[in-house]
């Protein structure tokens, strides 16, 4: 449908907010990390846009718009209740608990720790880049700051998630091994394999 | 000295979870207290 054949009484660009309400949903999680705040701040973002509708351009990007709202929103909240709404307990890594890996992936539970651990710009970043699929440009623009920043943030994001899940695998891996071969030498018996 | 091969392998997989964690909440189906508000809106909307 092109914008042009579309009525004007007829095409309200909030009748597309729906629409973006996963991705939203998604965004707001990984700032908040917390499933009730996310949607309350997702709710406020939509009653926000809804009201300052005139202030998005019809033909740009509506989710980076809102995702800009969110942001802002989330950012203005925790200043005003002055306090860190970081989660030190890892109470996001629970809510997103998932099946053990066993084929040497990394187990998500492991990543999500990590992911809690970078600062909120990297954290950010790295959703809107990669995981969302925003340009560096729509991202930029969303945070409010240079391209140059947002790709730095991005670069020291993975460099700080590789470095903490490194650690992690090598940690594992000792134990894992030490375990196996005591297991493999003391009760496997010769040929267990053969039938 | 650097191991490139584990280290993109990991890098890979971070994209890989990076896409995951995101793509989980953005399956979901979205609560209804967002259809409801939504509603209540356009409602608003139409008694102005």
């Amino acid at each position: 449908m092109s914008d042009l054949e579309a009525s004007e009484e007829h095409s309200d660009p909030r009748d597309e907010i729906v629409q973006h309400l996963p991705s939203m949903r998604a965004f707001a999680l990984s700032l908040t990390r917390n499933g009730s705040a996310a949607d309350d701040l997702v709710q406020d973002t939509v009653v926000k846009a809804w009201n300052k509708i005139d202030h998005f351009e019809p033909g740009t990007n509506m989710r980076a718009w809102l995702f800009t709202i969110l942001r802002n929103t989330f950012y203005s909240d925790r200043r005003k209740s002055r306090r860190e709404v970081a989660d030190v307990d890892g109470s996001f890594a629970e809510t997103l608990s998932e099946k053990p890996h066993h084929d040497g992936r990394l187990a998500m539970r492991d990543f999500e720790e990590a992911f809690a651990k970078l600062a909120d710009e990297q954290r950010e970043a790295l959703i809107l880049v990669g995981a969302s699929g925003f340009s560096y440009e729509d991202a930029a623009e969303t945070c409010g700051v240079a391209i140059g920043t947002i790709k730095s943030r991005v670069n020291r994001g993975r460099s700080r998630l590789a470095e903490l899940l490194d650690l992690h695998s090598d940690d594992s891996m000792e134990m894992t091994d030490k375990a196996t071969m005591a297991v493999v030498n003391g009760m496997i018996p010769p040929g267990r394999f053969s039938a | 000295m650097a191991l490139p091969n584990r280290k993109s392998g990991l890098e890979e997989q971070i994209e890989e979870n990076l896409r995951k964690v995101y793509q989980k909440t953005v399956e979901e189906d979205v609560p209804d207290r967002f259809k409801a508000l939504l509603e209540k809106l356009k409602a608003q909307e139409a008694n102005k």
